[in-house]
């Protein structure tokens, strides 16, 4: 279970704009018409990302509405799953994996850098307030390790300089290349391939 | 070592393009139709014929479990659910299927849902494989584009429609009923067993619920016959597995290898050895963090399957080889894995939700040196009080790595233990009451 902290600034209205409006109908259309409820993750993450990557309490009753569900039905699928964020978290939102395979390669390293450049807290936001960091539990690219998530996209075997750059970039708004720091192909052993040689 | 011929996944390293047409090129979808015609009883004999576990952790054997779906479709609808929620520490094999073999799984699924009677499948995904999804998502377009999927299926009269579902960052929807109520739109809180899904799962109805990679080799092994499958690995424990091997390894690497083949080869051959050297080895985690580490001793010669590993009281799980060497703190790692629990845990059995806390904090102590001999007992007790005294199998998940520490390396825990300071002096105090009001100079 995690701590999750509402924030005390909340919006007055939330509403889908219309595009959400639609990809939301698209989410509906999936599942049995009886059994509207079931789209309420993704519903949720379409209020995430309309709403600069956190779901205010007004998004949790407009999903209510949409989907005929209970207030704090909703409320509690939004506080249990650990990926909806409920108070804001920066533009780049940074989460580093810390449990074992990456923690026996190094995942420490990543979360000192992350302490020295965006915030010495997690879930604070940096200076300018572009980015925030967060350590998270297994993000299953353990043959990768260590790594980090920023927004959707995964960035693999790092190191420190590697992280440094990363980072500094998104403190300066720009969105790194994702992907492996060291340019190996995807899961491959590094050194060189020790099977499906002869394809 | 297995041949190349012999590998089902041929792009698992995407050196020949994930999208349908190389697909094809590789020989999926050819036989599909033929195996349709064949029947359902057929094909669930014939994967009950190739031996097939269940890749998912618990390796059940995968014809049964097909089998299990009702005949006849009653007044209720059948599902075929796809476990994609890969979240077990050391494991990233489900994450390259659906990356660069999707047309496997959804072949796989069509033959499987064929089998169970379902035209409608759903795939769920763990949240923080987005774009995986989204690969997977324009797989599933490009087969619907080739009418592989959708109405009258490569042209075999049946019915059937794929949708992705994603999850949200939580475990235990790795677990199968927890997932279906996952996929209800509620929390991912596991549920009592039986009904079994496959009476009762998804919205009440008949579901079948499978692993990527058990579903990905159906059918391989439909077009190339259950045999082939069976003849390799070992009896009870065939064909292949995508093995993941991960921690203090010189190459860190998925590989695709014969059941049985012994963890040092894996190891040596596959991940470049061990960091140091092998005599620098100091435990692995055979099958994901759920599973109990085995030490050096026992690596040397154990071969990784499931029965082989059940027998040095380990298991082979997911498959996720984590090495680690001796410069790590072994009871650190283990500390670090109980953290994970905790912080996994649902919340709905209180022996899980309060003794992964419990057990976290005291291997914490143990690995800064503040606990007593008699902790280590206590430790042992409280996993023994959370196994088998929960809902799902997280229980278990969580108490057996700490067993196997306790099992392997209680000489490392007690090297950094020290008496009980009050025992020892008044054996008459209860151990329970906090130890500053007896010290003097809080009295």
């Amino acid at each position: 279970m995690s701590i999750k902290k509402i924030s005390k600034i909340q919006p007055e209205l939330f509403e889908f704009n219309k595009e959400n409006l639609k990809k939301a109908e698209i989410e509906i259309t999936k599942y049995p018409k009886e059994k509207k409820a079931s789209a309420v993750i993704a519903l949720l993450y379409l209020v995430q990302s309309q709403n600069n990557n956190w779901i205010p309490l007004e998004g949790i009753k407009y999903v209510s509405k949409i989907l005929g569900m209970p207030y704090i039905k909703v409320y509690e699928v939004s506080t249990f799953y650990s990926m909806f964020n409920l108070s804001p978290v920066g533009k780049y939102f940074v989460q580093v994996c810390t449990t074992t395979p990456c923690m026996l390669r190094g995942a420490k390293k990543i979360t000192e850098v992350c302490k020295k450049y965006i915030s010495q807290n997690q879930n604070e936001l940096s200076e300018n307030k572009f980015c925030s960091w967060t350590e998270v539990e297994c993000l299953g690219a353990c043959v990768n390790a260590p790594m980090m998530q920023i927004n959707q996209d995964y960035f693999e075997d790092l190191n420190e300089s590697k992280t440094k750059e990363i980072i500094q970039s998104l403190l300066n708004d720009k969105f790194p290349e994702p992907g492996s720091a060291r340019n190996r192909k995807n899961n491959a052993p590094e050194d060189g391939k020790t099977t499906l040689l002869e394809i | 070592m297995l041949k190349d011929e012999d590998r089902i996944f041929k792009n698992l390293y995407n050196d020949l393009g994930w999208d349908i047409n190389s697909a094809i090129n590789r020989g999926d979808w050819k036989k599909t139709s033929d195996i349709i015609s064949k029947g359902k009883d057929w094909i669930i004999k014939e994967v009950k014929a190739s031996e097939l576990r269940g890749r998912g952790g618990a390796g059940f054997p995968a014809g049964v479990k097909l089998s299990f779906a009702p005949k006849e479709v009653g007044s209720k609808p059948h599902y075929l659910v796809i476990n994609a929620d890969e979240s077990e520490p050391g494991t990233c094999k489900d994450r390259d299927i659906l990356r660069f073999e999707p047309q496997k799984l959804i072949e796989g699924c069509l033959i499987t849902s064929y089998a169970v009677s379902a035209h409608t499948c759903y795939i769920y995904i763990r949240g923080e494989y987005f774009r995986e999804g989204q690969r997977l998502q324009e797989s599933i377009n490009q087969a619907y584009e080739k009418n592989f999927i959708g109405k009258n299926a490569c042209g075999s009269g049946w019915d059937l429609d794929i949708f992705i579902h994603y999850g949200a960052g939580a475990y235990i929807c790795g677990e199968e009923t927890a997932l279906l109520e996952s996929l209800e739109g509620k929390k991912g809180l596991p549920r009592l067993k039986p009904p079994f899904p496959a009476l009762v799962g998804l919205y009440g109805c008949p579901t079948i619920v499978n692993n990527v990679e058990t579903i990905a080799v159906i059918p391989t092994i439909l077009s190339k016959g259950a045999k082939w499958f069976a003849s390799l690995g070992r009896p009870k424990n065939t064909g292949t597995k995508i093995f993941c091997i991960s921690g203090d390894v010189n190459n860190p690497c998925n590989v695709e290898e014969e059941m049985g083949i012994p963890l040092k080869d894996l190891i040596e051959k596959h991940a470049g050895g061990v960091i140091g050297g092998w005599d620098n080895l100091q435990a692995v985690l055979p099958g994901g963090s759920s599973m109990p580490l085995i030490p050096k001793s026992i690596c040397e010669t154990v071969t990784m399957d499931f029965d082989s590993l059940a027998k040095v009281n380990s298991a082979l799980g997911t498959a996720g080889v984590i090495v680690i060497n001796k410069n790590q703190d072994i009871i650190r790692c283990i500390a670090r894995l109980a953290r994970f629990y905790k912080h996994e845990s649902c919340g709905q059995c209180t022996p899980c939700r309060e003794g992964c806390g419990w057990m976290w904090r005291m291997l914490e102590r143990m690995a800064d040196g503040e606990s007593t001999y008699k902790e280590i007992d206590l430790l042992h007790d409280v996993t023994k009080q959370i196994e088998g005294h929960t809902i799902c199998a997280f229980g278990e998940g969580a108490a057996w790595p700490v067993q196997g520490l306790i099992r392997h390396f209680r000489k490392e825990i007690e090297k950094r233990s020290h008496d009980e300071p009050l025992i020892k002096k008044k054996s008459t105090i209860p151990y329970l009451i906090d130890q500053h009001f007896l010290e003097k100079d809080n009295a």
